[in-house]
């Protein structure tokens, strides 16, 4: 019986299809805002967490650690300072330290940051689970102080190729009129595609980055035999050699009298990050909820609306023996059905949307969205609105219950 | 299936709101199978007659029994599934559910009454017995599955005869189911119904306010006459 009810729901909704139409489109639109919001949220943070690991400490000048770890990490924003040459070979011949690579920023090739730092990175950094970095092409820079190793997503924008001549630009930005033609730099290597940050980095030797700096090349650094020393980097990636003298040297560096610097491990930065980022997201979510609330109480206006120019059609019903309780259901199943459909294609809407438009994201921004068919949100999102668009049917189907009691078989049209 | 009434009122009283009496009936009756024209001019409690003959509304007092069942021993829920297996109701205007075919009007009584849908399947598949009935009403098949809405007022009414009539209730409320049509529709119309009542052994209970009508049926009651509410009494 109530299979039948929910039938004649459809061929009512389908009779009124241009206000049906409004109210599906109205719940499809605001369930598409629900879950961008809760997609990019995800996909930001499943990035950001992936982009660094094993790395235990990050040191740089002194600055709040949130800084310090957009900058360094995810090439957000500039430095806010730089640490001398001194502080670093002190910091990584400390007790405990197994490695410590240092990098220098500031600059940018054509739009992409420039990464000066030394071969060790390439065998340090780490992302996801514990990945390393691999190369399509090539190799790292070796004893070549003009290589550049460029990230997978350079290489595919720029078309650059091994061999490649580049030249570098001081400063950020996607022009430069100080560009170094009379040093070209030689593409020695190409990354495999990381989901990080690095795809959209040029790395760089830190001579070639104090060449920027300074015109004067000093001739003699070549012929010594330790390996060339800047006056000056940006950061340095510790990693240790046990977990537990992490905090030990992070106070040590954070206490250390002849420079000002700051030492943050990356996870807990992370975590500061979120607790700032998540008022936001929070106030996001709040947001796009009430706006499928709104979608839904349309539901129950135009149910409501449509009632009385369906008195006639209540009698009817009630006249061929249905009983006050299948108007009733009549609709909520109406209800039901028109949340279903908004629900659905507000869900299949979004999906598709992020198919479309998750390369462009991943190439500008370096946010993987996430992808790859329905989440839980989804489903989540699509029962609950499906029964809160049910519930919003009580409401008109309690007046047109009313209605039908009160009016018998003899409506006055 | 051999009962002596269609219906039978006794000593009924009956208002909408309480200590109201709209509608005072001592006696009336209809015998199983009977076509009787009842006159009932506006004020006369006719509405309030027709509700409470189809369950809608329960009788303040006194009896009253349809098809031998006293609808008073019926909670609404009952009453509502009696009226769905037993009555036919066809309406002055506004006959049909728009977003549904004439078949599927028809067919409606079907969709709440598993005994009328058993009765209607009895010479074969629904959709059969209900173009059969529209045919036997004057409606041939192009009519049928055409929009509810496109079709003409006469043809509205054969459709609401077709579906008072599927599966065979036995008794049949036509509630002044001419007054929008002419002379000639008219007067076919009520010679169809009552043909087709006939074969399908419905009573039917058939008012209107036009005393002309009153030709075509056998009996004749004036409402007015057996209703005493609202008179002086003594």
């Amino acid at each position: 019986m109530n299979g039948a009810i929910f039938n004649l729901a459809l061929k009512s909704l389908g009779n009124r299809l241009f206000t049906v139409g409004l109210t599906v489109l109205a719940i499809a639109m605001s369930v598409t805002l629900f879950l961008a919001v809760d997609k990019i949220r995800t996909g930001a943070r499943t990035s950001f967490s992936t982009t660094i690991s094993g790395t235990d400490l990050i040191v740089g000048a002194r600055s709040g650690s949130i800084n310090l770890l957009l900058y360094s990490v995810f090439r957000i924003g500039d430095p806010t300072g730089a640490m001398s040459w001194e502080s670093y070979e002190r910091i990584a011949g400390a007790p405990g330290v197994e490695w410590a690579v240092p990098i220098s920023l500031g600059d940018s090739h054509r739009g992409y940051r420039v990464v000066g730092t030394n071969n060790d990175y390439f065998e340090r950094y780490r992302y996801g689970r514990d990945l390393p970095l691999a190369f399509r092409a090539g190799e790292a820079f070796g004893a070549n102080e003009e290589g550049v190793v460029i990230g997978a997503q350079v290489a595919s924008d720029l078309g650059y190729e091994i061999g490649t001549e580049i030249s570098l630009s001081h400063g950020i930005g996607e022009v430069s009129f100080a560009d170094h033609d009379e040093h070209p730099m030689l593409v020695t290597g190409i990354l495999r595609p990381t989901g990080t940050p690095v795809d959209r980095s040029v790395h760089v030797t830190l001579e070639a980055i104090e060449r920027i700096h300074d015109d004067v090349v000093e001739e003699d650094g070549h012929d010594e035999e330790h390996a060339y020393e800047p006056e000056q980097i940006t950061a340095v990636f510790i990693g240790m050699e046990q977990p537990t003298l992490v905090l030990r040297l992070q106070r040590q560096v954070n206490t250390y009298p002849d420079e000002a610097l700051s030492a943050i491990i990356p996870g807990v930065a992370l975590m500061q990050l979120w607790e700032v980022v998540g008022a936001g997201e929070a106030a996001f979510g709040a947001i796009s909820a009430f706006v499928i609330l709104v979608g839904l109480i349309s539901i129950a206006t135009s149910l409501s609306a449509s009632l009385n120019e369906r008195r006639r059609e209540m009698a009817i019903l009630r006249a061929v023996g249905a009983r006050p309780g299948h108007v009733f259901v009549l609709l909520v199943s109406e209800a039901t059905a028109i949340a279903a459909a908004g629900a659905i294609a507000g869900i299949v809407l979004i999906n598709l949307l992020f198919v479309l438009i998750a390369g462009g994201v991943q190439s500008r921004y370096g946010l993987t969205l996430a992808s790859g068919g329905l989440s839980l949100t989804d489903m989540l999102t699509g029962v609950v609105v499906i029964t809160s668009g049910a519930m919003m049917g009580i409401l008109p189907a309690r007046r047109a219950l009313k209605n039908a009691l009160a009016d018998g078989l003899t409506v006055k049209l | 299936m051999t009962r002596a009434f269609a219906i039978e009122i006794d000593q009924l009283e009956f208002g909408w709101k309480p200590r109201q009496t709209l509608l005072r009936v001592e006696r009336f009756e209809l015998a199983a199978g009977e076509r009787l024209f009842l006159v009932g001019p506006s004020g006369s409690g006719k509405s309030s007659l027709l509700s409470v003959i189809a369950g809608i509304a329960p009788a303040s007092a006194g009896d009253i029994c349809i098809l031998d069942q006293d609808m008073g021993a019926l909670s609404p829920a009952r009453r509502d599934a009696f009226r769905a297996d037993n009555l036919g109701v066809i309406f002055q205007l506004f006959n049909l559910v728009p977003y549904l075919t004439p078949l599927e009007n028809v067919l409606l009584p079907c969709r709440f009454s598993p005994q009328r849908r058993k009765l209607a399947m009895a010479n074969g598949s629904l959709g059969d017995e209900g173009r059969r009935l529209l045919m036997a009403l004057g409606l041939d098949g192009d009519v049928v599955s055409r929009p509810s809405t496109e079709l003409s007022v006469g043809q509205q009414q054969r459709v609401a005869a077709a579906r008072a009539l599927i599966g065979s209730p036995g008794l049949i409320i036509a509630d002044e189911p001419t007054s929008a049509l002419d002379a000639d529709s008219r007067d076919n119309f009520i010679q169809l119904l009552q043909k087709e009542c006939e074969a399908a052994n419905s009573a039917l209970l058939f008012v209107s306010h036009d005393q002309a009508l009153g030709a075509f049926f056998d009996r004749r009651v004036d409402l007015s006459e057996i209703n005493t509410a609202g008179r002086v009494s003594a």
